[in-house]
């Protein structure tokens, strides 16, 4: 493949990744402020945003950097608070079957915000799909390096009041929700989903709601698959919306 | 740094292992070349829109409406992202307007 491909795709991606950027520099300077914080050079925090790449697991994992953690419960508690990513490769399995040698890289930075983005973008007309995708990973994974690192580096010196900044992840998920619910087509499932977070939500409180969600979910999609599976049976293979 | 630099990298290693593996369970259920099976493939199609909704309720999770203000600044931005992007479709502007509205409720308006 010529390397031009590479460049078209970065920058076609770049726009739908720009949300992102405003989302993970704030968030992931919040990480590398905590991470530093507890005696850490600012590298430790570059290398866990690099190999880690998990924004409320990398919060949660600062936590495990005091004697006394054991492993056991480092496993357990990590599980927990990415359990729902277990669920995000059903919708990417073909996506990312076609992407060759970058598939193990696609699933490894396989975020929320990156999720939603594949989930939800049209491939532009001229790009190649896997360039397309390695591209919105790749930025997103670069913009929470690079929030760790000024988080760290920086400590709490931030230069203006950012408090409230990381509800530009909340607006993005209430765009690309809109924007589905606009789409039409999805409406049952996107009801669902909201539906069983909110009930959830309020029976286990705010630390233990995702779990019980994510299958109340996967339950409510299965038995209602005679009804909602017409609505959505010719978009099956497209995936994007 | 209140630990050893081996445990350290101990955790790291430990940490990005289990997230990972979280990320490649259904990859690994469903490998390349083998056919998926018709009910993953609707689940892989309709699962999007319903994770996205949990995951506005996710970012939303510490908020709490018996206590004052009552998520009144994370009720009015978002219908301000909704109503803006109903109108505008531009992400970039909704994004930008809910977000730079909340900072200003959060730090101005609900102190």
């Amino acid at each position: 493949m010529k390397k031009g491909g590479y460049k078209k795709a970065f920058r076609a991606a770049f726009p739908y990744t720009i949300p992102v950027l405003t989302g993970y520099l704030f968030i992931g300077t919040a990480f590398g402020v905590m991470f530093q914080e507890k005696g850490y050079h600012f590298l430790w925090a570059v290398l866990m945003s690099c190999v880690v790449y998990a924004g409320s697991g990398q919060y949660l994992a600062v936590n495990f950097f005091s004697p006394g953690v054991g492993f056991l419960d480092v496993i357990f508690m990590t599980f927990m608070v990415n359990v729902r990513h277990i669920f995000y490769g059903l919708s990417l399995l073909e996506r990312f079957g076609r992407a060759g040698k970058k598939r193990a890289y696609l699933i490894f930075s396989l975020t929320d915000e990156t999720y939603s983005l594949l989930c939800t973008t049209n491939v532009p007309e001229g790009v190649q799909e896997d360039k397309f995708l390695f591209a919105i990973a790749f930025l997103d994974h670069l913009y929470w390096i690079l929030g760790s690192a000024i988080g760290a580096v920086a400590g709490a010196v931030i230069p203006f009041n950012a408090k409230g900044i990381d509800f530009a992840m909340t607006a993005l998920f209430i765009v690309i929700f809109t924007e589905q619910w606009l789409a039409g087509g999805k409406r049952i499932p996107a009801v669902i989903g909201v539906a069983s977070a909110v009930t959830f939500r309020i029976l286990c409180g705010g630390d233990n709601f995702v779990l019980p969600s994510m299958i109340c979910i996967m339950l409510c999609l299965v038995s209602g698959r005679r009804s909602i599976g017409k609505n959505n049976g010719r978009e099956e293979d497209t995936h994007a919306a | 740094m209140p630990l050893s630099i081996g445990k350290s990298l101990m955790i790291i290693a430990v940490v990005s292992v289990v997230t990972f593996s979280t990320r490649v369970i259904p990859f690994l259920l469903f490998p390349k070349g083998k056919e998926i099976p018709p009910l993953v493939k609707y689940l892989g199609a309709v699962l999007p829109p319903a994770v996205i909704g949990m995951l506005v309720i996710y970012c939303l999770k510490s908020v709490n409406l018996f206590v004052w203000p009552h998520a009144a600044p994370e009720l009015i931005a978002g219908l301000a992202v909704v109503a803006l992007h109903i109108w505008k479709r531009n992400n970039l502007l909704s994004i930008g307007v809910g977000t730079v509205l909340y900072m200003f409720l959060i730090q101005q308006v609900f102190v």
